[in-house]
């Protein structure tokens, strides 16, 4: 290819189909790894070794595994899904609507972290050394140096225990008016918020000091820009690249805490799902979501590698 | 190495100029490491026993944090809980770092194919989520403290042999490198000899930066209940066990948290305030 940057996103792409093969791997053989054997426990003590025989077979449990783990695979390609084993529903259906309330939470969550997350980071680089800097660059720290769970008690006890504002760890399913729905997903849009921009305001204030302590910068500031312009002008378009970078990176951040806040607030997403058939030992369904939450990742650290190679004039 | 020491004490001399938020951080580790050694004998009741008529108890001269969701005491807990913290948490980071930094060094002087499998390998490793990872282990093999140990240690290798391989690699083009290569020396004495002592102090405070990953993501599996398993209780079992109480802001849900984060931040605290000489390279 006689483009550069294309043959570089190309090659990225290649390397994330071929990352995402080895997780699926992974995935499928940490699942598989489970002692015991399925049929046995589907059916229960008092199975005839006749019954769990059938069952084995009509499952292909005694195939080589290889041969599943395609079968799987080629199964996900397609859209089948299989079957949950603790309740007999297609995992699809199971999935479907919680994958939405997921998407809903990520959605809100970055609707206000990520312009916080950016104000925050440029102002603190703007006033780098100063009070205002300090505090951010602290706090920050501290949020970074904590457990989600953490923050979340901390905004149960502030918001609702001392200001009993709202509801402490409750959701209704049917949020019908929009105060109920305020109230059902401040709580946990609140902590994800917290968690995800401290991430994003440490690599933004990194990223826009770095691009402020390059030579044009300082040319800049010889020839007398005031700072605003210096920051605004000369420094944010080069340190756009590395900001957005930031941004998908943080947002990858996330999907752990997501894990953690949906299940603290009982939120019917499909990180809950996940935990939950853990405890039930589901393993087709939790194979299914482990794949949901890496493509999620995969697609996340890829575009920002991507973007980052876009952002790079010297590739242009 | 002994020589070079006395020869020219100041240079090589470690934490002069600290400040004092290293110091507050390091007194804090420090007071950590001791209560984990020593929990057993410092710890007023005994772990198991119910001692309190009232669950979720307040703080009192009897029972300094409170009591727990069966009326055990908060204080014994806590201290016994430092040892699986600290413990699982500092075993998982030492093979972590070791097997990363070991990997990383061999891939940096080999180069070549192995390099490239290496590299490529750890790095779809690292595009698993580690919680999820943590997760699906878990749900695989059920838990226990070496699952978690190993579990942890793996999730934490590839960011470990990511940061020195790139900083072996800078190592490796250098000329007393090419020398030795010419002497004739081999991997293993290129490895441990010329590359290492290089790459040593920001190998070491990259090791506390993940010990701070690894104690979140081990209070957060067990938070979520699959790490470690009553009757014993880590930090963030404790929070996971009194969260009962959180609605009425129990001190037994609040004082686990509390502890993790002077833990974690204390940390950060050291680290950031490392002398310069170790941490200028770490970047």
């Amino acid at each position: 290819m006689k483009n550069p940057i294309l043959s570089l996103i190309a090659s990225r792409l290649l390397i994330a189909a071929i990352t995402l093969i080895i997780v699926s791997f992974a995935v499928f053989f940490a699942t598989t790894m489970l002692p015991g054997d399925t049929a046995s426990i589907l059916l229960g003590q008092a199975a005839t070794p006749e019954a769990v025989a059938g069952l084995r077979k009509a499952m292909h449990l005694d195939d080589p595994a290889i041969l599943r783990f395609l079968r799987w695979l080629s199964g996900l390609l397609v859209g089948d899904l299989g079957v949950s084993y603790a309740n007999d529903m297609p995992i699809a259906d199971l999935i479907g609507g919680r994958f939405a309330n997921s998407m809903k939470l990520a959605g809100i969550t970055a609707l206000f972290s990520v312009p916080i997350a950016l104000m925050l980071g440029i102002t603190a680089a703007m006033m780098r050394g100063t009070l205002y800097d300090r505090i951010v660059t602290v706090l920050t720290i501290g949020v970074i140096s904590v457990p989600e769970f953490m923050i979340a008690t901390s905004a149960v006890l502030f918001f609702a225990v001392y200001l009993q504002w709202l509801p402490a760890i409750s959701f209704a399913n049917e949020a019908h008016t929009f105060t109920d729905m305020l109230r059902d997903y401040a709580m946990p849009v609140i902590t994800l918020t917290f968690s995800g921009s401290a991430q994003m305001i440490r690599m933004t204030r990194a990223a826009v000091v770095e691009t402020l302590n390059t030579p044009y910068a300082e040319m800049a500031l010889l020839k007398g820009a005031s700072r605003r312009r210096i920051v605004l002008k000369h420094a944010l378009p080069n340190a756009l690249g590395p900001i957005v970078n930031a941004v998908a990176l943080s947002l990858s951040y996330l999907l752990g805490g997501v894990i953690i806040v949906e299940t603290i607030f009982n939120y019917p997403g499909i990180a809950k799902l996940m935990v939950d058939a853990v405890a039930t030992r589901d393993l087709p369904l939790i194979q299914t979501c482990a794949m949901i939450f890496c493509v999620g990742y995969l697609i996340l650290i890829t575009t920002a590698d991507i973007i980052a190679i876009l952002a790079n004039p010297r590739l242009r | 190495m002994t020589t070079v020491e006395t020869d020219n004490p100041k240079s090589r001399k470690f934490g002069y100029r600290v400040n004092p938020a290293g110091v507050l951080g390091f007194a804090m580790i420090l007071f950590w490491a001791v209560v984990a050694i020593l929990a057993p004998w410092l710890i007023p009741y005994p772990v198991g026993e119910i001692v309190d008529f009232d669950y979720f108890g307040p703080m009192s001269q009897q029972f300094w944090l409170g009591s727990d969701y069966l009326g055990r005491d908060m204080l014994s807990r806590i201290l016994m809980g430092a040892r699986y913290t600290v413990g699982i948490s500092l075993v998982a980071v030492t093979i972590a770092c070791f097997s990363g930094i070991v990997l990383g060094m061999i891939a940096a002087v080999s180069g070549g194919w192995i390099d490239t499998v290496l590299s490529r390998f750890l790095d779809a490793m690292n595009s698993i989520p580690s919680k999820l990872f943590g997760l699906v282990v878990v749900a695989a093999v059920g838990s226990s403290v070496p699952v978690l140990i190993l579990t942890l240690a793996v999730i934490y290798t590839p960011g470990s042999f990511r940061f020195a391989r790139a900083l072996a690699v800078n190592i490796n083009t250098m000329d007393f490198i090419t020398v030795a290569r010419a002497r004739g020396e081999g991997t293993l004495y290129l490895v441990t000899s010329e590359i290492l002592p290089n790459i040593i102090g920001p190998v070491l405070a990259d090791l506390g930066v993940r010990f701070v990953f690894i104690v979140l993501l081990l209070s957060g599996l067990s938070f979520l209940g699959l790490g470690v398993q009553p009757p014993y209780a880590d930090w963030g079992a404790l929070v996971r066990e009194n969260i009962g109480g959180l609605p009425f802001g129990a001190p037994a849900v609040i004082f686990p948290s509390i502890a993790i984060a002077t833990l974690t931040v204390s940390i950060n605290l050291l680290i950031d305030n490392l002398p310069q000489k170790i941490r200028d390279r770490s970047e």
